[in-house]
């Protein structure tokens, strides 16, 4: 059996590496959001991202797919500047938002993660009410209007899915939710400040079939008006709910393809005996 | 990979394998038939057949099973798809072997046909491009699998030559329109033969290349 799949590798995957990132630039038909260019990054002497480089379409879905380690979720935070928190980080090559280069000097980072949400694998609210959890964006970047931050909290609400559910307790205590309630709401905190892209590191992963659905249909339903770019270790997850599928391996982008590609004919064999489960 | 999904894989190739012999075996028969006609011939092909279609039954089964229980993808999502695909054809050869061997039955013995080697020749080639596309499969060779599909043309050129002759030997001598008659049907059952052959080894092309080449002009 192995010797055939040997053989299937060999004519099946015979394009070099540089031409994936091409293609994807040469047949896509909508505008980048973010784009990456030889992106590396390091954890004090440890490079954990090597040369990458990445283009992301607006209202689509991305999945970045690779075993634990590949560097995945350390690139999902470059976007957002998650990593800056960590001490002893650097990175090199640009990260552009729009255009904007996201690491230059002036860039306001709040004003930054506001356009760029992002939404955990543990569901992670505040021990407040529900309506407090949602506000708490708006309010901090000075909306005060009680009214227009109702208005808020019920749109945001409504975008994640969870109106209906607890419009009848939204002074009750989040924690009082159940954990897939919790991560719709946190994804509503996140609606909260208007952003244009959400990122999410693996959203669904500490949730039932049942809370797990509700969250992809949601990443559905949201793509129409924001860019999403999730991390998930469900190989089922990626190729049910995005539309281009980026492998990570070692720190490097092996593959990114539209996600229907990657899950009947990847180019490159390490991407082929990853999503097989041939190894890691 | 989970030893499952590859001892479910390895199972399900064994039962491809041997469902390809049996059918092969069979049309082998059928068309040898033809040259050496008797009543009792198509009713042991007939009983092939009933085994051929419960191993198709099976075949599928056990693909359904390995869809359901490891939602494989990549090479092998396409080699189950490929699998499925496979056997259905392969039961559809069986069952033009039953035909063939049914034409075969009511052949007068004796009967002098003139287009006989050409249909000789015509089955040899539809017979070579099953065993070509069963052989693509087991090495995994798109080449030879695109090789088979070139030559369905020559199959359908010579299908069509006979079909010419035994019109012409019908208007000749009333006497042969029986004998021609099944001729003309067995020839359309080997053309149909060198088809499934076709589809066959357009399934490897997808099975080794991710390509479908199905329904396109260029090979």
């Amino acid at each position: 059996m192995m010797t055939q799949l040997d053989k299937i590798s060999e004519r099946a995957h015979h394009r070099p590496r540089h031409e994936t990132e091409k293609r994807v630039r040469d047949t896509n038909p909508m505008p980048f959001k973010i784009e990456t260019q030889d992106l590396s990054f390091f954890y004090g002497p440890n490079q954990v991202l090597f040369d990458v480089s990445m283009a992301i379409q607006q209202q689509s879905v991305t999945a970045l797919i690779g075993p634990s380690g590949c560097g995945k979720s350390t690139f999902l935070r470059t976007i957002n500047r998650m990593n800056d928190i960590v001490e002893g980080t650097r990175h090199t090559g640009q990260v552009s938002l729009e255009g904007m280069d996201i690491y230059a000097p002036q860039v306001d980072v709040v004003a930054l993660r506001k356009r760029v949400g992002m939404v955990f694998q543990k569901s992670n609210p505040f021990p407040k009410s529900n309506f407090e959890n949602v506000a708490y964006g708006p309010r901090i970047a000075g909306t005060r209007n009680k009214k227009i931050l109702a208005e808020i909290v019920e749109r945001s609400l409504e975008r994640a899915g969870l109106w209906d559910e607890v419009k009848d307790r939204l002074h009750e205590p989040s924690l009082a939710l159940s954990g897939g309630q919790q991560q719709r709401l946190c994804i509503a905190r996140a609606l909260a400040t208007d952003p244009d892209v959400l990122l999410m590191d693996e959203p669904a992963s500490a949730l039932d079939p049942a809370s797990t659905a509700k969250i992809e249909d949601l990443i559905f339903e949201l793509k129409q008006n924001y860019t999403i770019v999730i991390v998930t270790h469900n190989m089922q997850q990626a190729a049910r709910i995005s539309d281009r599928t980026a492998f990570f391996y070692e720190g490097h982008l092996i593959e990114m393809e539209k996600t229907t590609e990657i899950f009947t004919k990847p180019r490159e064999r390490q991407t082929e005996d990853y999503i097989t489960g041939r190894f890691g | 990979m989970s030893i499952h999904l590859t001892r479910d894989l390895d199972g399900l190739h064994r039962s491809l394998l041997s469902m390809c012999a049996m059918v092969e075996e069979m049309v082998h028969k059928a068309v040898d038939g033809l040259a050496k006609p008797s009543e009792e011939f198509a009713g042991e092909l007939a009983r092939q057949d009933d085994e051929i279609d419960r191993c198709d039954v099976q075949i599928e089964e056990e693909c359904l099973k390995i869809l359901a229980l490891h939602q494989p993808v990549a090479i092998d999502l396409r080699r189950i798809s490929t699998v499925m695909k496979i056997t259905g054809e392969l039961e559809r050869v069986a069952d033009l072997g039953v035909h063939i061997a049914e034409r075969a039955s009511g052949l007068v013995p004796g009967t002098e046909i003139v287009v006989l080697d050409k249909f000789k020749e015509m089955a040899r080639i539809a017979l070579e491009m099953l065993h070509s596309a069963i052989d693509a499969y087991v090495a995994l060779d798109s080449e030879l699998a695109r090789n088979v599909c070139t030559r369905d043309d020559i199959v359908d050129e010579l299908n069509r030559e006979i079909i010419q002759e035994l019109v012409e030997a019908m208007q000749h001598s009333p006497d042969l329109v029986e004998a021609s008659m099944h001729l003309f049907s067995a020839s359309r059952h080997v053309e149909r033969v060198a088809d499934h052959a076709t589809n066959i080894a357009e399934d490897v092309v997808y099975l080794v290349e991710g390509q479908i080449i199905r329904h396109r002009s260029i090979l």
